[in-house]
C-alpha cells in the first residue's frame, strides 16, 4: 500500500466490507408509538479503509454500529457484509465498546485468550497468543492483573488486544476513546493506528469528535442531528500515511478539510443540544 | 487508628461489659441487688458452666450436631436456590407467574414452619435443617436471579461479539456473575443457616446447642443459658472468620472500596 492517502481504491458495493443500504432504524417507546432515530443510512466500508462517524450526541451514530454488528436490526434496508446480508450476529466482526466490557472476574490474560479459547482454540494457545497481544499492546507484565486493578487506559488496551487477537477482518469501533484523558487518547490513537496498519482491516470508527476522526481516518462521513438522523456528508482525508495523531495536528491541510467540515457539523451540532435539552 | 489501638479498644468493650455484669449481680447497692443473681447470674458461674462444657467434653457433640445442621442447610438451600435462580432470570416466564408464591413463602415468618417439619422429619436433624433450607434458599435465589438480570448489557454484547454460544455464556458471563452475587451475601446466608439449626433445635429436639439452652432454659438454670449464648457467639464468629477467608479467595477480581491502583 503506497503512503497517500488518495491511493484508496475506488468502492464498488459487492467488494465492500460494510454496506448499509438505505437502513432505518426505530425503537418502539415504552409509552407507545416509535421513535425513528436513523432514517435511510447507505454508507459503505471498502475493505482495508478507515471510516469515522462523526455527528451530534444522540444522533443514533452508536446504534448505526450496532446494526453493523448484527446486535440490533434494521426497520428497513439491509447490511451487506462482504456481500452478504447479513442475518445474525456479524462473525466477521470485532466490536470495541464506548464502556468497560471486560469481564471483571477474568485477568487481563484471561480476558485477552478468551475470544480465541471460544472459537475452540487450545487454552495453552489462546494464553501463549494472549501473552504476545498483551505486549503489543504494552501491557506485557499486566497479565495477572484485574481490570478493577487497571486504569481506564490500560482497560482499553485490553480491550483492544481482546478484540484483534481474533483477526477480525471488521472493525467496529464506538467512541472508545471517549472517555479518556487527551494526553491517552492519543497515544492510544496512535496505538491503533500502528496496530492497523499491519493488515489494514475495514474500520468503521465512531465518534464525536471530529479532530480524532480526521487524525485517524481515510473517510469522515457526519451525520445530522436527530431523530431521524441521515448521512450528511462524506468527506476524502486527503493526508498522508502512517501519521502521528499529535503532529498531524499542525498540518495546514489537516486544518483546512477541518474548517470545511466543520461548517456543516456546527449547525447540527447545536441543533443535537437544543433537541437534548428540549427532552 | 492503629490495629493495637483499636484490640486494645475492643478487649476494653468485653472488659468493662462484663465488670458492669459482675459487679451488679454479686455487692448489692443500697442493700438491693441492681441484677438479680437469679434472672442474670455472673460471669463467674457462665465462665464455670462452659469450662464444665468443655472439660467433660459434652459441648463437643452439641456443636458438631449444630454444625452439620447448619452445612447441611447452607449447602442444600445453595443449591437450590441456585438452580431455581438461573431458572427464573432465564425463563422470565415462569419468573411471572411464580412471583407471587416466591413472595409470599419469603414473607412467611418461617419460626411456624418449624412444628410441621417436626411432624414431617421426626426430631433427628433433618427437620432443622429443612428450616435452615427455608431461609438460606430464598436469600441465595434471590441473589442469584439479580446476578444473571444484571450482568451488563456491554459485558454481554462484548461477550457475544467474542463469539460465545448459550453454553459459553452460561460459563464465564452469567455463572461468575450470578457466584460473585451469591457469594456477596455469603455471610448472610451461612448466618442463617446457623440460626435455621439453633431454632430449630430449641423448638424440640435431643442434641445442638439449641437444644443445650432451652434444657437450661428449662430447669431456670440462667448461667447454662448464658454459657450456650456465649458459646453460639464464639461459634458463629468462627464461622464468619472461615467465609470471611474463602470469600477473599474467590472474589480476588473484586475492588475493594478505597483500594489504591498499584
Amino acid at each position: 500500500m503506497p503512503e497517500t492517502a488518495t491511493a484508496i481504491a475506488p468502492i464498488r458495493t459487492s467488494e465492500a466490507a460494510i454496506a448499509l443500504n438505505g437502513v432505518d432504524v426505530a425503537f418502539r417507546l415504552a409509552g407507545g408509538g416509535v421513535y425513528r432515530a436513523v432514517q435511510s443510512a447507505t454508507l459503505n466500508v471498502a475493505d482495508g479503509e478507515f471510516v469515522s462517524i462523526v455527528g451530534p450526541t444522540g444522533c443514533g451514530k452508536s446504534t448505526l454500529l450496532n446494526i453493523a454488528a448484527g446486535l440490533l436490526a434494521p426497520a428497513a434496508g439491509h447490511v451487506d457484509i462482504f456481500g452478504n446480508t447479513l442475518a445474525t450476529l456479524n462473525r466477521q466482526a470485532g466490536y470495541l465498546f464506548q464502556a468497560d466490557a471486560l469481564f471483571p472476574w477474568k485477568t487481563a490474560l484471561e480476558n485477552v485468550a478468551i475470544g480465541l479459547e471460544t472459537a475452540g482454540t487450545p487454552s495453552s494457545e489462546a494464553r501463549a497468543r494472549a501473552t504476545d497481544w498483551l505486549a503489543r499492546v504494552g501491557l506485557g507484565s499486566f497479565g495477572d492483573r484485574y481490570p478493577h486493578m487497571l486504569s481506564g487506559g490500560q482497560r482499553k488496551r485490553i480491550g483492544l488486544a481482546q478484540v484483534l487477537i481474533r483477526d477480525p477482518k471488521i472493525l467496529l469501533m464506538d467512541e472508545p476513546f471517549g472517555a479518556l484523558d487527551a494526553q491517552t487518547r492519543q497515544i492510544m490513537g496512535n496505538l491503533l493506528l500502528d496496530l492497523w496498519s499491519a493488515d489494514r482491516k475495514a474500520v468503521l470508527f465512531v465518534t464525536h469528535d471530529l479532530e480524532e476522526a480526521i487524525a485517524l481516518s481515510d473517510r469522515v462521513v457526519i451525520m445530522s442531528a436527530g431523530p431521524s438522523a441521515r448521512i450528511i456528508g462524506d468527506w476524502r482525508v486527503k493526508l498522508s500515511r502512517p501519521r502521528d495523531i499529535a503532529e498531524i495536528k499542525l498540518d495546514p491541510a489537516f486544518h483546512d478539510l477541518h474548517r470545511e467540515i466543520w461548517q456543516m457539523l456546527k449547525s447540527e451540532v447545536i441543533k443535537g443540544y437544543a433537541q437534548a435539552e428540549s427532552r | 487508628m492503629s490495629r493495637i489501638t483499636l484490640l486494645a479498644l475492643q478487649v476494653l468493650v468485653a472488659i468493662v461489659s462484663l465488670a458492669i455484669w459482675h459487679v451488679f449481680t454479686t455487692y448489692p447497692v443500697f442493700g438491693k441487688m441492681l441484677l438479680p443473681p437469679f434472672f442474670f447470674s455472673n460471669p463467674v458461674e457462665v465462665a464455670k458452666q462452659i469450662v464444665v462444657w468443655f472439660a467433660t467434653g459434652v459441648i463437643w457433640k452439641h456443636l458438631y450436631v449444630t454444625l452439620v445442621e447448619a452445612m447441611l442447610a447452607f449447602a442444600i438451600g445453595s443449591i437450590g436456590g441456585i438452580l431455581v435462580g438461573f431458572w427464573f432470570a432465564r425463563q422470565p416466564r415462569t419468573a411471572a407467574v411464580f412471583d407471587p408464591y416466591v413472595k409470599m413463602a419469603n414473607a412467611l415468618p418461617r419460626v411456624v414452619l418449624a412444628p410441621i417439619f417436626t411432624l414431617w422429619l421426626g426430631l433427628g436433624i433433618w427437620s432443622k435443617v429443612a428450616l435452615g433450607v427455608t431461609l438460606v434458599f430464598f436469600i441465595v435465589f434471590f441473589n442469584v436471579y439479580q446476578g444473571v438480570k444484571e450482568v451488563s448489557p456491554t459485558v454481554l454484547a462484548n461477550a457475544r461479539m467474542l463469539g460465545m454460544n448459550e453454553r459459553q455464556l452460561m460459563r464465564h458471563v452469567y455463572w461468575p456473575s450470578a457466584l460473585s452475587w451469591m457469594f456477596s451475601s455469603l455471610h448472610t446466608s451461612v448466618g442463617f443457616a446457623v440460626v435455621g439449626a439453633v431454632v430449630g433445635e430449641y423448638l424440640g429436639s435431643a442434641a445442638g446447642l439449641g437444644y443445650l439452652i432451652q434444657q437450661a432454659e428449662g430447669v431456670f438454670d440462667v448461667a447454662g443459658v448464658f454459657a450456650g449464648m456465649f458459646v453460639l457467639a464464639a461459634f458463629v464468629i468462627a464461622i464468619d472468620f472461615v467465609v470471611t477467608v474463602i470469600e477473599k479467595r474467590l472474589l480476588v477480581w473484586r475492588p475493594i472500596v478505597g483500594d489504591a491502583r498499584p
